[in-house]
């Protein structure tokens, strides 16, 4: 079964707010993960990987680079799915 | 008529265990502030990104085999043994630059350990533990009565100060363990691999043939892809030391002492949590101000949990390493 985009979302909040410490409600799809919400690319990593394992896709190391804000994380792990 | 005669193999012995260890690290404590010039850094950053707030570095005069031959000398006595009881030396560094001879002859001779079997081994930071793999093997076959394990690097001739990948995380030491026979088991199955699919994540800018071709290269010096390698080892590299526990037969409720490679104070905390350890283990965070030592790292950071007696004799340790290759090696050890 697949996730929607608002599953997605939310559950990619709770990750972050896990590795960061930040409120669930800050991240918000237009939020960049490095200058909104002052995540470094060691979290970014942890992040992702969490990510993998809830939603059961792959991000690749590659991949991780072009993820900028939070939009695109749920938007490549929407695609990543389908796949 | 001719008598066709069987052969006789070493005469195996039931259980291994390491009988001391000793270390040494580079004379000079260099802290953040003195490296962070030339990458445009500062000592927040890096205690921030890797727990460092000084590494410990040689001074010009001593080498990657100096530091071996100090660290060996202090496992040798506290074993109660001289060179002479050893039988195999496997020294494990990447910053002993000759391809020939092997620097473990060189520190034979220098030990008194003369004719003991002596090689190299080039696994990086997993270098000591493929050693001790290596050690308990020889032990339990009866190939060997007693192996000298030393993990040795100068990592600062390795160094490019204007390198903002791996080069402000570099110390200098040397860790070694003596290995022989025992009556109790004393070293967990090994378990350990490589993935040359990632020789690149962490790697030499150049090779000393391309240097030779062109001497403006200057010395090789190291780079890492640091967020594909602190993924790797966070995450990859918990369920080897997972099965390394599992081999041995114990659960992390069983562990007393955790010791991952030095490379990262995040990554090393990763590890423990992704482990499931219990609150009660000791982790080793030697690296806050001994920096990452490579091969060095893991002996230099159980001989320090000894000394401050955060750890015992007879504890049971946990430990792995993991680098460029990409190479790994973990295993469940007894403490000496």
């Amino acid at each position: 079964m697949a996730y929607t985009a608002q599953e997605i979302l939310e559950g990619l909040a709770e990750i972050v707010a896990e590795e960061t410490g930040l409120p669930t409600d800050a991240v918000a799809k237009e939020k960049s993960f490095t200058d909104d919400l002052d995540i470094d690319s060691l979290s970014m990593m942890t992040i992702v990987t969490h990510a993998e394992d809830k939603f059961g896709v792959r991000i690749p190391d590659d991949e991780v680079k072009n993820l900028t804000t939070v939009g695109d994380a749920v938007t490549y792990i929407e695609g990543a799915q389908a796949a | 008529m001719t008598v066709r005669r069987t052969l006789r193999q070493a005469e195996p012995v039931a259980h291994s265990r390491i009988l001391a260890i000793g270390g040494e690290r580079g004379a000079r404590v260099v802290p953040n502030d003195e490296i962070v010039g030339p990458i445009d850094s500062s000592d927040e950053w890096i205690r921030q990104r890797t727990g460092i707030v000084t590494r410990r570095r040689a001074t010009d005069d001593v080498d990657a085999l100096d530091l071996a031959e100090a660290a060996a000398r202090t496992a040798l006595d506290r074993a109660g043994l001289t060179g002479a009881d050893i039988d195999v030396v496997i020294l494990s560094t990447i910053t002993y630059f000759h391809q020939t001879p092997a620097g473990a002859a060189i520190l034979a001779e220098r030990l008194g350990a003369t004719p003991a079997a002596a090689y190299d081994v080039s696994a990086a930071c997993a270098g000591y533990a493929y050693g001790i793999g290596q050690a308990d093997a020889l032990v339990r076959s009866g190939t060997a009565r007693h192996v000298l394990v030393i993990g040795a690097e100068k990592m600062s001739d390795v160094v490019d100060p204007t390198d903002r990948s791996i080069s402000f995380l570099l110390g200098d030491g040397a860790g070694a363990a003596v290995v022989g026979p025992s009556d109790t088991p004393g070293i967990g199955p090994t378990v350990w691999g490589s993935d040359g699919s990632k020789a690149q994540s962490i790697r030499q800018t150049h090779s000393l043939a391309e240097l030779a071709r062109d001497p403006s290269l200057g010395m090789p010096t190291l780079r890492q892809d640091g967020p594909s390698v602190f993924r790797w080892a966070s995450f990859q590299m918990a369920p080897v030391a997972a099965k390394a526990m599992a081999e041995a037969g114990v659960e992390p409720d069983d562990v007393q002492v955790f010791v991952p490679h030095q490379a990262n104070v995040r990554i090393i905390d990763q590890l423990a949590t992704q482990l499931g350890l219990p609150e009660s283990v000791v982790v080793a965070r030697d690296i806050v101000d001994t920096g990452n030592t490579s091969a060095a790292s893991i002996p230099l950071a159980t001989e320090r949990l000894l000394a401050e007696g955060r750890a015992s004799s007879g504890d049971i340790a946990l430990q792995i390493g993991f680098g460029a290759g990409l190479v790994y090696a973990a295993q469940v050890v007894v403490l000496p």
